[in-house]
């Protein structure tokens, strides 16, 4: 014990001189675990992110806007295997990560549990839910562990084109037929409140905020960047006429800041605990997606043993 | 559907490779992550799906990551130690008499 406290002084003070830590490093266990089911959701989240989306493709209303959402979506999956990657550095495989996900026991993200009703509904994820991921992610560059700090800093290179593409779909539309904006306004409606659940319950709720700001795993609240997002996010609606639904919201002189009113959180634990309006058909998909794959895994792997070529044998 | 489980029996997510880009000539190869394939030619096209999508890659290697031999943290000290008490390495170890140029 006595050993270990000295390791977690050590720990300790690397981290307060602003070092990273890397896999193989000396770690305290709860730093390891907290890490694994941080970045372990968050690549569910990306991969799961991924069905809101796809549902409109097909549908999107020109060839740009599909290719667009295509590449969008492709990165998503991009940004799921880098967090898959780095959580292995960290001693669990891959295979663990996606039993947990396809039997439910590993959360994601809970906004990707509301449905895409209309085409409206993909500018306003790409602009409120890529935009308040990337207030997150932009701390999480800084994360005092290295593997998710590097994984964290190539998708922030890729998510501004999310948003953006979001929000040209969000101004096209409020610049339209009084139907189309209707229907984005009624798309804001509809997500800005799940959204800003996405930054967690309040500070004092939070029970695993602690040790992670203390160990820099975190380096901001919930509270702080859920008013960070709200704060760039207001002008960019009304910039372009939209109403953010909130009858408190104000703008307070004196500090600078939007006060916005308090957020359902019946509603946000009610759709973590598994309630939320797409829980369900979200898993399905999933799982149906994973097995239908098994044959190609299967196949491809029984092609290279007896091609030679698995790894280990020099081809 | 074939069964009930969530995961098929004899399921595989294939061996995982470490993924090396190197961004332009004469640049070197860096680590960028890793990727899981049955065999090189596979990591290759997957290292090129997940780390090369914006163009800006001019050459990928992939290892088995089971290849990778590595030093740990606690060779800190007697493994790297030796080079540290050496500044004869470096030229400003070395008297010069003033105002001779270009050494
Ligand atoms: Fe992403
Ligand atoms: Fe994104």
């Amino acid at each position: 014990m006595a050993e270990d406290n000295g390791k977690l002084e050590r720990f300790e003070a690397r981290i307060n001189a602003g070092e990273k830590i890397e896999p193989k490093d000396w770690m305290p266990e709860r730093y390891r675990q907290q890490l694994i089911r941080m970045m372990s959701q968050h690549a569910h989240s990306e991969v799961v992110g991924m069905l809101p989306e796809g549902n409109w493709i097909t549908r999107a209303p020109s060839l740009r806007r599909k290719m667009v959402l295509l590449a969008k979506v492709q990165d998503e999956a991009g940004h799921g295997h880098y967090l898959y990657s780095a959580t292995e550095t960290l001693g669990v495989t891959r295979e663990e990560m996606l039993e947990k996900l396809l039997s439910g026991k590993a959360k994601y993200s809970n906004i990707f549990n509301y449905p895409t009703l209309t085409w409206a509904d993909i500018g306003v994820i790409g602009w409120l839910v890529d935009g308040a991921a990337i207030v997150n992610q932009t701390m999480l560059a800084k994360t005092s562990y290295g593997p998710y700090s590097r994984a964290m800093i190539r998708i922030c290179k890729e998510e501004n084109f999310h948003k953006k593409q979001g929000y040209e779909i969000v101004a096209t539309m409020a610049r339209g037929t009084p139907a189309q904006r209707k229907m984005v306004q009624d798309a804001l409606n509809r997500w800005w409140w799940p959204t800003l659940m996405m930054f967690g319950p309040h500070d004092k709720d939070s029970p695993n905020s602690g040790d992670l700001l203390r160990w820099k795993v975190k380096l901001k609240t919930n509270d702080e960047l859920r008013q960070r997002f709200v704060d760039i996010t207001v002008p960019q609606a009304h910039a372009v006429g939209l109403t953010i639904p909130d009858p408190e919201l104000r703008y307070n002189e004196e500090t600078g800041h939007w006060e916005f009113g308090e957020i359902d959180w019946d509603e946000f634990w009610r759709v973590i605990r598994g309630n939320g309006p797409c829980n369900k058909e979200r898993l399905a998909a999933r799982r149906k997606a994973h097995q239908e794959g098994a044959w190609v895994r299967a196949a491809a792997e029984a092609y290279a043993r007896k091609h030679g070529r698995e790894p280990g044998k020099a081809a | 559907m074939a069964t009930e489980k969530n995961v098929p029996e004899q399921d595989t997510q294939w061996p995982r490779w470490e993924v090396f880009v190197q961004e332009k000539t004469g640049e070197p190869h860096q680590h960028a992550g890793s990727v899981h394939a049955p065999d090189g030619e596979l990591a290759l096209q997957n290292a090129r799906d997940v780390y090369a999508r914006r163009g800006k890659v001019y050459s990928i290697w992939v290892v088995p990551a089971e290849h990778i031999v590595a030093t740990s943290p606690s060779d800190q000290g007697p493994f790297f130690d030796p080079a540290e008490d050496k500044i004869f390495r470096y030229p400003h170890f070395y008297k010069v008499p003033r105002g001779v140029k270009n050494l």
